[in-house]
């Protein structure tokens, strides 16, 4: 009789923030859905009500459902028979409880069976599902794909395939293969166009989630003799043609409910989507900023279910005759706990929130031009969503698995053992700084954002919104962050170094990373005063974040870097 | 073939999640200090209904449940979980039925509806625990009864087959249609609500509560028949005065006191006339009833 929606009122928080009347209405066009659809929203409050009420049931599923059956799950894992995987028994009851509730394709267009719902509160029911079960949100979860097969694919791929995926098929992407990691440009599987204009599929695909999905996204080499991105095209695989076989799956640490499968394609018959040669230049990265958006969630509901174990655990457990909560040591690392939690999802839901504006504005482009305005705004919000996913994704995946070594930490000899639910969650936790893309990656594509100047034009539009007085202290401290973090980037961009530039783009990115967040807490305070704890406890680490970073910076002699080249 | 089903239903206080005030002074129930619930075995009931629509399409189930007008609450749960409509018998002269009085609302409710294929409801309700109210009916309209189900095996040829779960073991039946069935709490759980009918259905509402709604509200249930939801007085289902609400109910409540089980077996009777007769003499004379 759980429910992870309504016992984390965090969630509305976010759910209501007063941007959500904007997205809202763009979304809805309106709200002129109503005469077509009869369940879609009449106004902003039927809209919210509607989204509130939908959470309810994910967070019923996952309370009474889905987390019970984690454990299991991790038990007992899925298995590869004749070349199709057989998921947990209770991954397939969680499956199907997902989809009697008609969760899937969530923020699919209604006119294919979809609810329509704005990103934020799909990523919303992500952030519920990874606590309840952080393997199990990959297969709920890659019904995002369904997105990009939105924004590429042509009206009649769209008619077959996201209808299947709103009435309950499972998705997956196959990028990765054993030669093309972090690197898909070398991505080899190659793809023949037949007489009848279909594609047939050959070579193998390595480390896919979910790899024996009913519906396939797959980047191939399109272009025979190209070695480049440029000679890559993105296909859609249906399972009911065949051709594609599970030959393994892999044997993990964590996540163990998520079959990661090697694929074989035997003359696989595929459709391209899209045009030949954007499969990686343009829709892998639109499918990635998706992903990664996904993995932020699912980084933030590990980092709540950690949270949550640690503290049930430093409630009960009784040493020297109280409860461990009562001793400094514990409860400070549940507060700096619960504090990144709160910055990793004021966080997530900000860059969600930029994501559903731009996207749906690129919608509307579909429909009529865009005024010059919409077209100013919508190139904002996408700059800034460009800006905070690797962010999101980078930042929240680390601070995830920081409270899941808390987690245990708090549960001290107990926590090392089987028995309790902290050790799985440490497990579970590490993939997320992983993959789609590495911490290391993100910090890749964020450095841009620091050398352009976007997070800085960020900060300053959040701190130009006025707070309470009783803030004020908070807001100075960040305005002083701010200041030392320009002198950072100032300091490492006037060296023409690249080593350099790239052994220090953590740093900065980091430091930009916490003064956001720690400004998203503050306006979270603001207008919440559940907040301030989180926010106070969070300025304090993130101003000694800055503190470590700049004066490590500025005592850093550029040459120094060779010292750390190990050969 | 298509089915006519009928799920019988109850509005409860959620006596599994009892606090102090749970019950008032004179022993009987403070409904206003305990949530109402759809009853737990009503939800595997509707299940076993929507599976029977699943496997028979084009087919309907209709909740019936008694109580209070806002018993429409759990109407609107069960269309959520997708139930096509229910039906709400409420009415003043209804209040302080026992369960004869009930049984007997509840068959004048289901002889209005008419044509129906199968009755299906939980074993017992979570406030009185009687598990008397899907047999009565049964008793009133002339059909068979099936308890203690678990699971419906098959319907065709105009007959059901069920199995049932008894102390000992499972046993399978078969009983031709129409019959009252009731399932049992081992059943399997009720799917969960689905997310297109809750944001399509969220605004049902049954006549008294459409009084309560702003003229906006009114004007969509107008624009949207399928918002209406229904509620039967006594009069509309033919109902006797007199075998109705607290006139209609034999059972008179003498005392309420805390008991503890201590006995842990139950007996088992068969249908056999004498071996009833025997127990109901033993009652008598232990002053258990009379």
């Amino acid at each position: 009789m759980a429910n992870f929606y309504t016992d984390n009122p965090d969630l509305k928080h976010h759910l209501t923030h007063p941007l959500m009347e904007k997205i809202v209405a763009l979304k809805e066009r309106n709200y002129t859905d109503a005469e077509k659809f009869d369940y879609a929203p009449l106004d902003y409050a039927d809209a919210q009500d509607s989204y509130d009420k939908v959470l309810e049931i994910v967070g019923e599923i996952c309370g009474d459902i889905i987390a019970p059956n984690a454990e299991d799950v991790d038990h007992q894992g899925p298995r590869v028979e004749d070349g199709r995987v057989i998921y947990a028994d209770k991954t397939k009851e969680n499956l199907e409880a997902c989809r009697k509730a008609g969760l899937m394709g969530m923020a699919m267009p209604r006119r294919f069976g979809g609810l329509n719902f704005p990103i934020t509160p799909y990523i919303m029911a992500a952030d519920i599902v990874s606590r309840a079960d952080t393997g199990f949100e990959n297969l709920w979860g890659l019904q995002d794909c369904a997105e990009t097969i939105y924004e590429f694919a042509d009206e009649a791929q769209k008619e077959k395939f996201i209808t299947r995926v709103c009435q309950g098929e499972t998705m997956s992407m196959d990028l990765t293969e054993p030669d093309a990691g972090s690197d898909l440009q070398s991505v080899m599987l190659k793809a023949t166009e037949q007489p009848d204009g279909t594609w047939l599929l050959n070579g193998v695909k390595r480390f896919i989630t979910n790899g024996d999905s009913d519906i396939h996204l797959v980047l191939a080499r399109s272009e025979a003799g190209t070695k480049d991105g440029r000679g890559l095209s993105m296909f859609i695989y249906d399972k009911r043609d065949g051709g594609v076989n599970v030959r393994r799956i892999e044997n993990k640490m964590g996540i163990k409910g998520s079959p990661t499968c090697e694929l074989t394609y035997k003359d696989a018959k595929a459709v391209l989507c899209g045009s030949r040669r954007l499969g990686l230049i343009k829709y892998v990265m639109a499918l990635m900023n998706g992903a990664r958006l996904g993995i932020a969630a699912q980084s933030v509901g590990v980092s709540e279910l950690a949270y949550r174990e640690a503290l049930a655990y430093a409630k009960d457990r009784k040493q020297f005759g109280k409860a461990i909560i009562e001793f400094p040591a514990v409860y400070e690392m549940l507060s700096v706990m619960k504090a990144k939690l709160d910055a990793s999802r004021s966080l997530l839901y900000a860059c969600a929130r930029y994501v559903d504006i731009y996207k749906i504005y690129d919608d509307i482009a579909k429909e009529r031009t865009l005024t010059p305005e919409e077209r100013k705004e919508s190139k904002h919000y996408s700059r800034l969503a460009d800006a905070l996913t690797p962010l999101a994704k980078g930042m929240g995946s680390e601070y995830c698995n920081q409270n899941a070594y808390d987690c245990i930490q708090i549960h001290g000899g107990s926590g090392f053992m089987k028995d309790y639910a902290c050790e799985r969650i440490y497990r579970d936790a590490r993939i997320t700084s992983i993959y789609e893309g590495t911490t290391q990656l993100q910090v890749v594509a964020a450095i841009r954002h620091v050398t352009t100047g976007t997070y800085l034009n960020l900060i300053n539009e959040y701190n130009a919104e006025e707070v309470k007085p009783k803030l004020q202290g908070i807001k100075d401290r960040l305005v002083a962050m701010t200041e030392r973090y320009a002198k950072a980037v100032e300091t490492v961009t006037s060296v023409d170094d690249s080593a350099y530039g790239d052994f220090m783009a953590r740093r900065l990115v980091e430091m930009a990373g916490v003064i956001v967040m720690g400004y998203l807490l503050l306006l979270d305070a603001n207008r919440n005063d559940s907040f301030k704890r989180s926010a106070e406890v969070y300025t304090n680490l993130a101003q000694a974040e800055v503190t470590k970073h700049s004066d490590f910076i500025a005592n850093f002699n550029p040459a120094e870097v060779a010292i750390y080249k190990v050969d | 073939m298509s089915l006519n089903i009928i799920v019988l239903a109850k509005q409860v206080p959620d006596t599994r999640n009892v606090g102090k005030d749970a019950m008032k002074e004179d022993g009987t129930i403070n409904r206003a200090a305990l949530p109402a619930i759809f009853n737990p075995e009503d939800l595997n009931a509707l299940e076993q209904a929507l599976r029977l629509k699943d496997s028979h399409p084009g087919s309907t189930v209709t909740l019936l449940t008694m109580g209070l007008p806002r018993a429409s609450e759990i109407i609107r749960e069960a269309i959520y979980r997708g139930a096509d409509g229910g039906i709400v018998l409420t009415d003043r002269v209804l209040g302080g039925a026992d369960t004869l009085a009930t049984s007997y609302s509840l068959a004048q409710a289901v002889k209005k509806f008419g044509n129906y294929d199968i009755i299906l409801g939980g074993r017992q309700a979570i406030d009185g625990d009687t598990a008397q109210v899907g047999p009565q009916i049964a008793e009133k309209l002339g059909i068979p009864q099936v308890t203690y189900a678990e699971e419906i095996l098959d319907l065709s040829d105009g007959h059901v087959t069920v199995k049932r779960r008894l102390e000992n073991g499972v046993e399978t039946v078969k009983a031709p249609l129409p019959c009252v069935v009731t399932v049992n709490g081992s059943a399997p759980d009720c799917r969960p609500r689905n997310a297109m009918r809750v944001q399509k259905y969220k605004y049902a509402a049954s006549p008294s509560e459409v009084a309560k709604l702003s003229d906006e509200r009114k004007a969509l249930l107008e624009k949207r028949p399928y918002l209406n939801l229904q509620e039967w007085s006594a009069a509309y289902v033919d109902a006797d005065p007199a075998q109705i609400g607290l006139p209609g109910s034999p059972t008179k409540v003498k005392a309420i006191e805390n008991v503890v089980f201590t006995a842990k077996d139950c007996r088992v009777l068969t249908d056999n006339d004498a071996e009833i007769e025997d127990l109901v003499k033993e009652l008598i004379t232990n002053h258990t009833i009379g």
